[in-house]
């Protein structure tokens, strides 16, 4: 085309509008459920493939699990009868009257009936102060951490071994067990595992050789192997260690184990938020004047705590996790009463297992799930401040 | 630390106590005593306690004669001959047997579901979420007992065996597999196999070679295939299939013949899959979300698919991030394998630290040494990885 600029502009150009359009909505198939189902869920033909195979999953996995649960599930009876199909003649799920009847073995083991109350209180005075201390906006949080870990400890053990001077019968620890045990494993682990482990953590970051030294043989070896074996050795060796008189009682080596396995474990958490703190904080501690512990308790931990909140948090539900590991050597914890009750002649049909399991697995499920829900806020909570 | 004073007046001198290379030094001798002396009296407690009780020390039970069978056993072990020295051969095998097949499963679970929990499908993601959530949250003993107990535990009976095609029973005793036996000619099948992948990894090399000095790019993958597969698939045709199979035999009470898989092994290996695909999920997810979007628009950018983008792009950096958590992961599995005492699967601590302990009674030495397997698998692990790490370690300028 021979054509000059000037002609274009002039002759080519017949329609120019005036105004600007309406925006038009978006086509029916990309918004709405119907764009919603195909950009997530039909995108492609594989994606199509996935999510039917994983719908046909769902649809078998979650009725069957209601089912069980639910629907088939036995809920009063008085013994194993109530659960039995050859018995009732139809399919039979959950057998919850199994669970009613041995729950309060559950909770307390083999505690003495008359004295169960003692461990209700220490049930509650342990849910107040786990409240104070993880409610942020709580009233006088400083005293609430003298009472969780001062006050409580010495209370709870007072209630629950017994003081025949204040009238409160003294009671073995092998009656000891359920989720009282569980729960006292944990808060032990979870009560001293830090202090020992900043300690450990300072130790390792020491500039002292032999405390470095030290420190970090005993977070290595521990690290190292696996908590059987430290529960083995708490159980079977720390005996022999000790003066025959003196020696302790079974629920307290494996506490011993637990918190020494904990605290490595906290160490190497702790040791990280400490890396994370800038050198300059170090620095500007000593050059106005601080101490060592001074610099740590009033500069360095604080800030090095707050960033490791969630590791630590996290570090606590393995270690609730790993005080079903006490059953091993033969500790009444929870899981351990499941386990006995199941094979309870009186209880005997095929869905007492499952349901035992079934009812550990919920209690395990909702602490855990609770402890990582608060870990995920508190990381939101605390990286709020980087946000732009 | 030399500081200016203003001339005239002496040098301040600290007292020697509050001098910190004085307090250090008196920091650490406190330190190394009561430590000293902690070990020294329980050293002393062990030995009084071990006297009274009638215990004797020392490895001398190694080479004694263990009495006491083993159900599964990788190497011959006999209760009338056989050593308490040999049984923890036995049951070291059978944890590395575990352990290794459990980091196998666990790493390709692992992946998967990490990666379906960044896929855009939906119910992909949301289903990969849950079964972390839930798996993690669980006890991985409770999980185990549940496999063990309620699950394997409750197949019928062997009279009433799930019968699979192809000569699989199935029943409360374990699995039956059918044995493989090699015939005469298997040899031929075996020595193809051997050409196969010393073929393919000559021919990757050269097609790498190649590549970079003209950039024709070479069918790598299906050729490896052939190879591999295909070549040994014809010479086991060509030689006559010398496979024959022992089926097992399934009699009134017992089966007998063919590969028997313990329900207890069964269990702790589904346990210990099942549990660490959960955390390698989440390691696998964060590294590849650590991997920033520029760099998968880069690669886009220059022309890259989706596929190579992932391959040569993500994958490698991503990796970087993924291998050092991982490592630990797999010795998290290792020493979770531990948990077999709770199952009866004859591992090294229900073998040695279990059967082995109660026979002689020489806690100390026997805990002691299974301590040290477990620390020696950690340490060479931790070792490698730091050469490891430190070989493909950003250089940062």
């Amino acid at each position: 085309m021979t054509m000059s600029e000037g002609d274009l502009a002039v002759t080519e150009i017949r329609f120019v509008r005036g105004t600007t359009l309406a925006a038009q909505p978006a086509p029916m198939a990309m918004t709405g459920a119907i764009g919603w189902l195909r950009t997530n869920l039909l995108s492609s033909w594989f994606n199509i493939v996935l999510t039917i195979l994983i719908a046909l999953l769902l649809a078998w996995a979650i009725p069957e699990l209601v089912k069980f649960l639910l629907i088939d599930a036995v809920w009063t009876g008085t013994d194993r009868d109530a659960c039995r199909e050859i018995v009732q003649h139809r399919e039979i799920g959950a057998c919850w009257p199994f669970v009613w009847e041995r729950w309060s073995y559950f909770v307390y083991g083999s505690y003495p009936i008359p004295e169960r109350w003692r461990v209700d209180v220490f049930f509650a005075m342990l849910a107040v102060g786990v409240f104070w201390m993880l409610w942020l906006e709580a009233p006088r949080r400083s005293l609430g951490a003298i009472y969780f870990f001062i006050v409580l400890p010495i209370c709870s053990f007072i209630l629950l071994t017994g003081w025949r001077a204040i009238g409160l019968e003294p009671v073995d620890t092998s009656l000891w067990g359920g989720i009282l045990v569980t729960i006292v494993v944990a808060s032990v682990g979870i009560v001293l595992s830090l202090p020992l482990g900043i300690l450990l953590a300072l130790g390792r970051r020491s500039h002292m050789p032999a405390v470095r030294l030290f420190s970090v043989i005993f977070i290595e070896f521990v690290r190292g192997v696996p908590l059987v074996t430290v529960l083995f050795m708490a159980s079977v060796m720390l005996p022999l260690f000790v003066p025959e008189e003196y020696s302790p009682d079974k629920l307290v080596r494996a506490l011993v184990g637990i918190a020494l396995f904990a605290s490595a474990y906290m160490a190497e958490v702790v040791r990280a938020g400490l890396q994370a703190i800038p050198k300059g904080q170090f620095e500007g501690a000593m050059a106005v004047g601080l101490g060592y512990w001074q610099m740590m308790r009033l500069i360095i931990l604080p800030q090095a705590l707050k960033i490791t909140i969630p590791n630590i948090v996290n570090t606590y539900i393995g270690l609730f996790k790993d005080t079903t590991l006490v059953f091993i050597v033969g500790i009444f914890d929870f899981l351990r009463t499941v386990e006995v009750s199941r094979i309870d002649p009186k209880w005997a049909t095929p869905v007492t297992s499952t349901t035992g399991y079934a009812v550990a697995a919920i209690f395990y499920l909702i602490f855990c799930y609770a402890m990582s829900r608060y870990a995920r806020a508190m990381e939101a909570r605390l990286s709020q401040g980087d946000r732009r | 630390m030399p500081i200016d004073l203003p001339t005239g007046s002496p040098p301040a001198r600290v007292a020697f106590y509050n001098d910190p290379k004085i307090r250090s030094i008196a920091y650490q001798v406190t330190l190394c005593a009561v430590v000293g002396f902690l070990v020294f009296a329980a050293v002393r407690n062990a030995v009084d306690n071990l006297e009274r009780a009638h215990i004797a020390s020392g490895f001398g039970f190694w080479n004694n004669t263990a009495g006491f069978d083993i159900s599964q056993t990788l190497i011959q072990f006999d209760s009338a001959t056989s050593s308490y020295g040999r049984a923890f051969w036995v049951g070291l095998l059978n944890t590395l047997l575990v352990a290794g097949l459990g980091i196998v499963f666990a790493t390709i679970l692992g992946f998967i579901i990490g990666i379906a929990r960044l896929s855009k499908n939906w119910l992909v993601a949301k289903t990969a979420a849950g079964y972390v959530e839930t798996i993690r949250n669980i006890p991985l003993l409770l999980q185990l007992l549940f496999w063990y107990n309620a699950v394997l535990k409750a197949l019928p009976a062997i009279r009433e065996s799930i019968v699979i095609p192809g000569g699989i029973y199935l029943n409360n005793r374990g699995l039956f597999l059918p044995l493989p036996i090699f015939k005469s000619g298997f040899g031929f099948v075996v020595a193809a196999l051997a050409v196969g992948v010393i073929g393919a990894i000559a021919f990757y090399v050269w097609a790498r070679k190649r590549q970079e000095q003209t950039g024709q790019q070479a069918p790598i993958f299906s050729a490896a295939l052939a190879l591999v597969i295909g070549l040994p698939l014809v010479v086991l045709a060509l030689a006559g299939f010398p496979l024959g199979f022992e089926y097992p035999q399934a009699g009134r009470f017992n089966i007998n013949g063919g590969i028997e898989v313990l329900p207890e092994f069964a269990a702790l290996l589904f346990g210990l899959t099942i549990y660490t695909a959960a955390f390698i999920a989440e390691v696998v997810r964060a590294g590849i979300a650590a991997v920033s979007r520029g760099q998968t628009e880069a690669a886009y950018s220059l022309g890259l698919t989706a596929g190579p983008t992932l391959r040569l792009i993500v994958v490698p950096q991503a990796m970087r991030v993924i291998i050092p958590p991982l490592t630990s992961q797999y010795l998290n599995l290792t020493k979770n394998s531990s948990l077999a005492v709770a199952i009866g699967y004859p591992d090294l601590v229900q073998v040695f630290t279990g059967t082995v302990l109660n026979n002689t009674g020489q806690a100390v030495e026997v805990v002691a040494i299974t301590m040290a397997v477990y620390l020696a698998i950690s340490l060479t692990t931790s070792l490698l990885m730091n050469v490891y790490n430190s070989r493909i370690a950003l250089v940062e300028r």
